[in-house]
């Protein structure tokens, strides 16, 4: 019988995982794009990313000071008796302390930090269910630099998918150097409001090499990232070819007479890892397993 | 071989350095972001004391995580925050604790490439995001102020050996990497829109 203490040390572990250690398809698209960027003032900034990549595995260490916000996304089986919810927040409390992560969780008005990353919705857990026996934690670590980049825009439907190009470059032209490109983005298209929104920072849990199924999405994904790629914003804003990792594109339908999108922004660290906790009390982490 | 400089930095040390140019630093480096700006401000307004002394320093725009060993803090990881936060408060803090330098990551705004030219200030571009390569140039920490306002937030004393590599990005007479990266993204995005099928 699996118990809240198998989430508890399952969630230290997979923070660990996610801060240290990057999913390989990011790993990799910053590795290509170190190896073609030419001109000294990029290859610079890349090289400082590879080699601390390197550093953060070798030491054990979180990659980057910012280990971000931790989002969770959470699927149970339909008859789960666990609390797997006290398992995340106090696996985060501990994760706080033992990896260490960064206190980054404060009262938005008062600003108070409270020292452990736990307060009122924090830290936000999405649920869903399946028909399988094992649980599936997902976490992003979402820093602040990159997500305060984030936009909405309400279209409307006769702007169309002009609307949806051009919006996607004023956002990434406007956030320009901040985001600590090269990035990666999440589009959320339709839906409503809100649905946008999570779909966008849903659009980034998918590997960047994997394009989206419909193909009219995967056509708008690969073209949005060559035009935007085409801008020579370059890694850290100092100018270069590598502008963005990826980019990816999540859809839901919409009313008629709307087109919500959604563009979250997403920095080279795109941290994320997966653990699967089975009911001997097993674990997997798919996305850090090479 | 590039430039390694010690702060507390002299008025010729930062006019002298190019555009461009790759340095490392060593000495003493404080960190400080969006509460440091906004309450050593407010300190002076209302006459009260600093704890720290910027003159000539190094200003990191950085919220590292530290952890305590015994009763020494070490550093873990301290990279550099998004430095165009602190732009509507950086030109008055460099008028009135006067750093030499400003380390961070993103750029800042005319107002601070003026105030910088005005008062012999320089900004520093380091990798963000690398945070362990970052903390490898921290030889140790002094000590820590205004701890209340959190572990990001606090202003943390850090005694840097060999800190960087250090991209001059906005040097001390007007000039700023950014500025010229901008210029050329505004040339690139007519190329983009043409791909896009947008005006």
């Amino acid at each position: 019988m699996l118990a809240e203490a198998d989430i508890q040390n399952a969630t230290v572990e997979l923070l660990r995982k996610a801060v240290v250690k990057l999913p390989k398809d990011v790993e990799d698209a910053i590795r290509k794009a170190y190896a073609s960027e030419t001109d000294e003032v990029p290859k610079m900034q890349l090289k400082a990313i590879v080699d601390n990549i390197d550093l953060a595995i070798k030491g054990n260490t979180p990659m980057c000071q910012d280990t971000g916000v931790t989002i969770f996304y959470v699927t149970l089986p339909r008859e789960c008796k666990v609390n797997v919810e006290k398992g995340i927040v106090e696996g985060v409390r501990r994760a706080t302390k033992e990896v260490p992560l960064r206190p980054n969780a404060v009262h938005p008005l008062t600003r108070k930090n409270p020292g452990d990353n736990v307060g009122e919705r924090h830290p936000f857990i999405n649920w869903k269910l399946h028909d399988q026996d094992y649980i599936e934690i997902t976490v992003m670590t979402k820093g602040a630099g990159s997500e305060n980049m984030s936009q909405l825009a309400m279209l409307t439907p006769s702007a169309g998918l002009k609307g949806i190009k051009e919006f996607a470059l004023n956002t990434l032209l406007r956030a320009g150097s901040n985001p600590c490109p090269p990035t990666i983005i999440g589009m959320g298209i339709g839906g409503s409001s809100d649905i946008a929104m999570k779909l966008a920072k849903e659009a980034l849990l998918r590997p960047i090499d994997v394009r989206h199924k419909d193909p009219e999405i995967a056509k708008l994904e690969t073209e949005l990232f060559d035009a935007i790629n085409m801008l020579g914003i370059g890694p850290m804003g100092l100018g270069g070819k590598t502008t963005m990792l990826g980019l990816n594109i999540e859809y839901a339908f919409c009313h008629t007479a709307s087109l919500p999108v959604a563009i979250n922004v997403q920095c080279w660290a795109g941290r994320r890892a997966t653990v699967r906790i089975y009911p001997d009390g097993k674990t997997k982490y798919p996305t850090h397993e090479r | 071989m590039p430039k390694r400089l010690k702060t507390p930095l002299s008025e010729k040390d930062v006019r002298d350095l190019k555009l461009g140019e790759t340095i490392y630093l060593d000495g003493v480096i404080l960190t400080g972001r969006d509460e440091v700006h906004i309450h050593a401000l407010e300190y002076l307004e209302k006459g009260k004391k600093v704890p720290v002394d910027f003159k000539g320093t190094a200003l990191f725009h950085c919220g590292p995580i530290m952890r305590k060993k015994g009763e020494q803090w070490e550093v873990v990881a301290a990279g550099p925050t998004t430095s165009s936060r602190m732009n509507s408060l950086e030109p008055q803090f460099i008028e009135k604790f006067r750093p030499g330098a400003i380390i961070g990551k993103g750029g800042m705004s005319q107002p601070t490439v003026d105030a910088m030219k005005k008062f012999g200030c320089i900004y520093l571009a380091i990798t963000g995001g690398a945070a362990v390569l970052a903390a490898k140039g921290i030889k140790s920490v002094s000590g820590v102020e205004w701890y209340e306002l959190g572990m990001p937030e606090a202003i943390w004393i850090m005694n840097a050996d060999n800190f960087g590599p250090l991209t001059v990005a906005i040097d001390a007479h007007g000039n700023s990497l950014y500025a010229a990266v901008n210029a050329k993204v505004k040339e690139n995005e007519v190329k983009a829109r043409e791909k896009l099928g947008l005006k």
